[in-house]
C-alpha cells in the first residue's frame, strides 16, 4: 500500500464543478458499449436526480451512479476509457456504474491536459489514482460519521461501504451527499498493484456505441443555432504570401455571406511551440453551408507571390529566439542533394566515446550505409476543424486539440481576454498523430468569429489539410561501423540530420555498447513548416538504426537477435560513456520474449523474418516481421511483438493501439510520401498521397505484454518506429535486396 | 433565381445546374429524398453532393468527409443495397432510390455488423469506422460469406489511418458467422 500527498485542494474543485456546468450531466454509459451494445442497455443506468462532486475527477449521484471526468484530449489512444479505468479502480467503484464525461479544461485541477508524447496515462496515474483514492476516503469517512464508527473500519468492494462488526453497508450514492462535505484529505492510501480489479483487465471504449451508429462526437461534427460555416485559403506553395485577393465574385454566390482576408497571428507576436504556421495571412469564406463555401472558394480571384525572407519571434523550450525562415520555393530533389552534401562533412558532435577517430582509421573492414525518408503529412481522417463564438467580453472554443491548455493562452492574447474568458472544449478527433498540436485552426476559427459576430466553425478540406501541414521532417543519417580483423565491432558513427529538426540522440543505444562512439547532427533550414508527427525523432532513426544493425550483423556472420542481446550485455555490464538513454536489461527483456514467441530459430516454410526493438517515448518494444513473397508481391502474413509498458491497464485498448501503431509504421514506410516541387505540395488528396489499405496490412498480429509492476508508459508512439526496421529487414530476406530510402515501395500503384 | 420542382431534374437541368454554378447562377430546386425510411426534403443547388445534404441539411452528421474525391471511403452511404460514397454523389441523382446512412442502419445499434465491431473494439479515434461500417454491411448483404481475398477487396478503397485493419477484418469475419 502506498500512501500518497494530494494535491487537490477545495477551491480547485469548485471551478471545476462551474466549468462543467455543475448538475446534470449525459453521457453513454460504459454498459453499452460493453455488454449486449445496444440502446437499450444505454438505458439501463438511471440519471441519478442529483450529482455530488468528490475532488473535481468525479461525481457521485445518489443512486450510485458514478461520473467520472476523463481529463486529456482523446485522439483514439483510448485515454476516454483507460484514464478513468485508473480512478475507477481507486475509488473501488464498479465499473458497471461508470459513465464517462470528457473533462473541461482546468489545470488548477487536472494536470496536463494535453495528448503527445505517449503520456497521457505515464504522467496521470498518480494524480488519478489520487482522485480515486481521496473519494473513497472521503466515502468512508461520510459512512464512519454516519454509523458513529472508526474510519479505519470500513471497507469498500465495489462501490459499497462495510462496517463488519456492526454488519452496515451503504452504497457509495447513501454517502455521497456527506462525503461532498467532507475535506479532501491530506494523505491517502493507494491500492497495491495485485489487488487490482480493474486495472488490467479488458474494458471496452466507452465512446462505442456511439462510433458505430455515427453519434456526433467530432468537432466536424458540432453545430450551433445560427452557426456559419468557414474556409480559408492559404498559399498554394511554401515559400508564397498574399499579394491581392478580388472576392466580389465569391461574395456574389449563393449563401455566402462575407470574404476577407485574417492574420493568424499579430506581427509583433511571440509563437509559442504549438503555434507553427507557414502561412500567417489567409483568404476567408463564410457562408451558409460547407458546398456553398467550397463552391465560393473556388470563384476566389487570388494573387500570390514569394517573400523574402523573414524572422520569427518564438518562445523555444530553451527560451525566446529569433528563428529565421528563409524565401524560395523549394524542390524535394534539391533539399535531398543539400542533406546529403550535409552528411558528408564533419557536423555538430552531440557525444563522443573513446578514440572513434583511431578505431576507423585502423578497422579491417568499415561498414557505411546512409538511410533517407521524406516529409510526411499527418492526414488526420478529420480534417482539421474548429468551432468558435467570440463575443465582445469571452470566446467559447469546441473542437479537436491536443494542446488545449497552450492554446487557451495563445488565443487569449490573439483576441485580447483573459484567460478565464476563454472557454475550450475538447471533442473526440479523428485522429491526432500531432497535427493537432498545432492549434492556428483554433486561432482562426477565433478571429473569424470575432470579425463575422456570429457562431463559426471553421473546416478545412483534405487539400487545405494536405497542403498546409506542418509536416514529418524530411530525413537523411549515414551510418558506418569499423570492425576489427575478427569480424568484432570496435567503432560506431552517426552522423545525420533533417528539415529543420536533427533525428540523432546523443545517448540513445548503441552509444553505451560501443567503446569508441560519436554521433553528429546537423539541421537544414527549410521554410516548409515541420513538427511532431507520432513518435517524433523516432519515427525515421529507428528503422535506420535497425536496418543498419542488421546488415552489420551479417556481415559479422551472427544472428541479428544474438548480436543485440551482445550489445546490451555490454551496456549493461561495462556501459561506455554517461547518460545512456536507455535500461539495457529492459530493453533486452523485450528481445528475448519476441525471440520465443516468434518462435524466431524455427520459422515457418517459406516465410521471411525481419526483427527490431526500439526503446523511446518510455517504452520498450521489439518485433518480427514475417514475409513472404506472393505473385512477385511482398506481403506480411504476421508480426510479432513483445512490448513493456510497465503496468497494463487496459489490455484490449493497449493491443488495439499497438496494433494500429505498427500497421501505420509499416504503411507509412512502404508507401507514404510529401514531396515538393516549387514549394508546391505534389501530393494534395489520397489520390496522389498513398497510405496503407487493407490489402496490404499484415495477415495477423501477436502483441505480447512483458508482465512488470512499473509504473505505467504510454503505447501510441512506441510500437511506430522501429517496425520500418523490421519490415526492412524482412524485405532484404524476401528479396534479397537491402531498402535505405523511404517509401520502399515508391512506385506501388495507388488503391482507390 | 429560384427553381422548385417535386420532380427529379432532368439529365439536361443537372448538367444546366452542375455548370452554371461556375458562372454564379445556381439553380436552387427541391429535392424529396427517401433516407433512412423517411422522406425528407431539401431545398439546394443539385449538384450538391448528398455528403453535405445529409450533414448540413439533414443533421445526420454520422457519415463523414474525409476526402471529398471518392479516395478514402468515409462517407460511405448505402443507395438501394449498394456502397456509395456520397461526396461524390450529387443529391440529382438519387431520384426515389431509398438511401441508409450509418444513422439507419439498424435501430439501435444492433446491426450484426455493428454488433460485431463493438465486440473487437474495433475503433481508435473512430472517425472513419462509420464509412468502414457501411461499406461492410453492403459487402455482407451481397456476399454473406466473403474470403478474406474478397473482403480486402472490397474493403481495399476506405483509409483507416489509425491502421485497425486487422481488426476490421475480424469484425467482417465474426459478422458473416453470425
Amino acid at each position: 500500500m502506498t500512501i500518497i500527498k494530494t494535491s487537490i485542494g477545495r477551491r480547485s474543485f469548485i471551478k471545476s464543478t462551474a466549468l462543467a456546468g455543475g448538475g446534470f450531466m449525459l453521457g453513454i454509459s460504459w454498459l453499452a458499449a460493453c455488454k449486449s451494445g445496444t440502446k437499450e442497455a444505454e438505458a439501463l443506468l438511471t440519471m441519478p436526480k442529483e450529482w455530488f462532486d468528490l475532488t473535481g475527477f468525479l461525481k457521485i449521484g445518489e443512486n450510485g451512479v458514478v461520473t467520472i471526468l476523463s481529463p486529456n484530449p482523446e485522439i483514439g489512444q483510448n485515454v476516454k476509457t483507460s484514464m478513468p479505468m485508473i480512478v475507477a479502480e481507486e475509488l473501488d467503484c464498479d465499473w458497471k456504474n461508470v459513465i464517462v464525461e470528457q473533462a473541461p479544461l482546468n489545470t488548477a485541477i487536472f494536470t496536463r491536459q494535453i495528448a503527445g508524447g505517449s503520456e497521457s496515462i505515464k504522467e496521470s496515474w498518480k494524480p488519478l489514482r489520487t482522485a480515486g483514492a481521496a473519494a473513497r476516503q472521503m466515502l468512508r469517512e461520510a459512512a464512519a460519521q454516519a454509523w458513529q464508527v472508526p474510519v479505519d473500519e470500513i471497507t469498500t468492494e465495489a462501490g459499497v461501504l462495510k462496517h463488519e462488526k456492526s454488519g452496515k453497508s451503504a452504497g457509495y450514492g447513501e454517502m455521497a451527499s456527506a462525503a461532498a462535505k467532507i475535506a479532501v484529505p491530506k494523505e491517502v492510501k493507494m491500492k497495491d498493484a495485485k489487488d487490482f480489479k480493474i486495472i488490467g483487465t479488458p474494458r471496452k471504449n466507452v465512446d462505442g456505441l456511439k462510433i458505430v451508429t455515427g453519434q456526433p462526437l467530432y468537432g466536424f461534427d458540432y453545430k450551433r443555432e445560427g452557426m456559419l460555416i468557414a474556409m480559408i485559403a492559404s498559399p498554394p506553395s511554401f515559400g508564397m504570401k498574399l499579394k491581392s485577393v478580388d472576392g466580389t465574385a465569391a461574395k456574389a454566390m449563393p449563401g455566402i455571406k462575407d470574404v476577407f482576408t485574417i492574420k493568424v497571428y499579430e506581427d509583433s507576436y511571440q509563437k509559442q511551440w504549438c503555434d507553427t504556421e507557414a502561412f500567417n495571412e489567409k483568404v476567408v469564406v463564410v457562408g451558409n453551408t460547407t458546398w456553398e463555401v467550397m463552391q465560393a472558394k473556388k470563384a476566389l480571384k487570388i494573387e500570390w507571390e514569394p517573400f523574402a525572407s523573414y524572422t520569427e519571434n518564438v518562445q523555444g523550450w530553451g527560451g525566446p529566439q529569433k528563428v529565421t525562415v528563409p524565401g524560395g520555393l523549394e524542390n524535394s530533389a534539391d533539399q535531398r542533394k543539400k542533406m546529403a552534401d550535409l552528411t558528408a562533412k564533419p557536423a555538430n558532435v552531440l557525444r563522443k566515446d573513446g578514440d572513434p577517430e583511431a578505431a576507423f582509421k585502423s578497422a579491417a573492414q568499415i561498414v557505411e550505409r546512409t538511410y533517407t525518408a521524406p516529409f510526411l503529412a499527418h492526414n488526420t481522417m478529420e480534417p482539421m476543424n474548429f468551432f468558435a463564438h467570440v463575443t465582445a467580453d469571452k470566446a467559447e472554443l469546441v473542437g479537436p486539440i491536443q494542446t488545449p491548455e497552450f492554446m487557451e493562452q495563445t488565443v487569449s492574447k490573439r483576441l485580447g481576454l483573459p484567460i478565464d474568458k476563454i472557454d475550450i472544449q475538447m471533442t473526440r478527433m479523428g485522429g491526432g498523430f500531432g497535427r493537432r498540436l498545432y492549434g492556428h485552426f483554433l486561432v482562426e476559427a477565433a478571429v473569424i468569429s470575432k470579425q463575422v459576430n456570429a457562431p463559426v466553425k471553421l473546416v478545412y478540406s483534405r487539400e487545405d489539410d494536405m497542403m498546409a501541414g506542418v509536416y514529418r521532417p524530411a530525413y537523411h543519417v549515414t551510418y558506418r561501423a569499423a570492425l576489427d580483423a575478427n569480424k568484432n565491432l570496435v567503432g560506431f558513427h552517426i552522423r545525420g540530420g533533417g528539415t529543420s529538426e536533427s533525428p540523432v540522440h546523443a545517448n540513445r543505444f548503441p552509444a553505451g555498447a560501443v567503446d569508441n562512439y560519436l554521433a553528429e547532427d546537423w539541421t537544414l533550414t527549410t521554410n516548409v513548416s515541420t513538427g511532431a508527427w507520432r513518435a517524433p525523432g523516432s519515427n525515421f532513426i529507428a528503422g535506420a538504426e535497425q536496418a543498419f544493425l542488421d546488415e552489420l550483423a551479417e556481415v559479422m556472420g551472427k544472428d541479428p537477435i544474438e548480436f543485440r542481446l551482445e550489445l546490451f550485455d555490454k551496456a549493461k555490464k561495462s556501459p561506455v560513456g554517461k547518460d545512456n538513454d536507455y535500461d539495457a536489461d529492459r530493453y533486452a527483456g523485450v528481445i528475448r520474449e519476441v525471440k520465443e514467441k516468434s518462435g524466431w530459430a524455427n520459422p515457418p516454410a517459406g516465410v521471411h523474418r525481419g526483427v527490431s526493438a526500439y526503446f523511446c517515448h518510455n517504452s520498450y518494444v521489439a518485433q518480427v516481421v514475417d514475409m513472404v513473397v506472393e505473385n512477385g508481391k511482398p506481403v506480411v502474413q504476421k508480426i510479432h511483438a513483445a512490448v513493456d509498458c510497465g503496468i497494463l491497464v487496459n489490455p484490449i485498448a493497449a493491443t488495439n493501439l499497438c496494433e494500429g501503431g505498427m500497421v501505420d509504421g509499416m504503411g507509412h514506410a512502404l508507401y507514404s510520401a510529401m514531396t515538393f516541387k516549387n514549394g508546391t505540395p505534389e501530393q494534395v488528396n489520397f489520390d496522389k498521397y498513398r497510405l496503407i489499405r487493407m490489402s496490404e496490412a499484415p495477415k495477423a498480429i501477436d502483441v505480447h505484454f512483458v508482465k512488470s509492476n512499473a509504473d505505467p508508459t504510454g503505447l501510441g508512439e512506441p510500437l511506430n518506429p522501429p517496425i520500418i526496421g523490421a519490415v526492412a529487414n524482412a524485405l532484404y530476406k524476401a528479396t534479397g535486396k537491402r531498402v535505405y530510402d523511404q517509401p520502399f515501395m515508391g512506385g506501388a500503384a495507388v488503391l482507390g | 433565381m429560384h427553381f422548385n420542382s417535386k420532380n427529379y431534374p432532368s439529365i439536361a437541368y443537372f448538367y444546366a445546374a452542375n455548370h452554371s454554378s461556375l458562372h454564379n447562377l445556381t439553380i436552387m430546386a427541391n429535392f424529396t429524398l427517401n433516407i433512412n425510411g423517411k422522406q425528407q426534403q431539401v431545398d439546394v443547388d443539385p449538384a450538391t453532393p448528398m455528403l453535405w445534404v445529409l450533414r448540413d441539411h439533414l443533421n445526420l452528421v454520422g457519415t463523414k468527409y474525409g476526402c471529398g474525391v471518392a479516395q478514402c471511403g468515409a462517407c460511405t452511404i448505402h443507395l438501394g443495397d449498394v456502397a456509395m460514397r456520397s461526396c461524390i454523389l450529387p443529391v440529382s441523382q438519387v431520384g426515389n432510390q431509398p438511401i441508409t446512412t450509418i444513422e439507419g442502419l439498424s435501430e439501435n445499434g444492433d446491426h450484426p455488423v455493428q454488433q460485431a465491431w463493438l465486440e473487437h473494439d474495433v475503433a481508435q479515434c473512430g472517425y472513419c469506422q462509420a464509412g468502414q461500417i457501411m461499406n461492410a454491411a453492403a459487402l455482407l448483404k451481397a456476399n454473406p460469406k466473403p474470403s478474406d481475398a474478397e473482403i480486402e477487396g472490397a474493403m481495399n478503397g476506405n483509409i483507416c489511418r489509425c491502421a485497425t485493419y486487422v481488426r476490421i477484418k475480424a469484425a467482417i469475419k465474426t459478422a458473416a458467422n453470425s
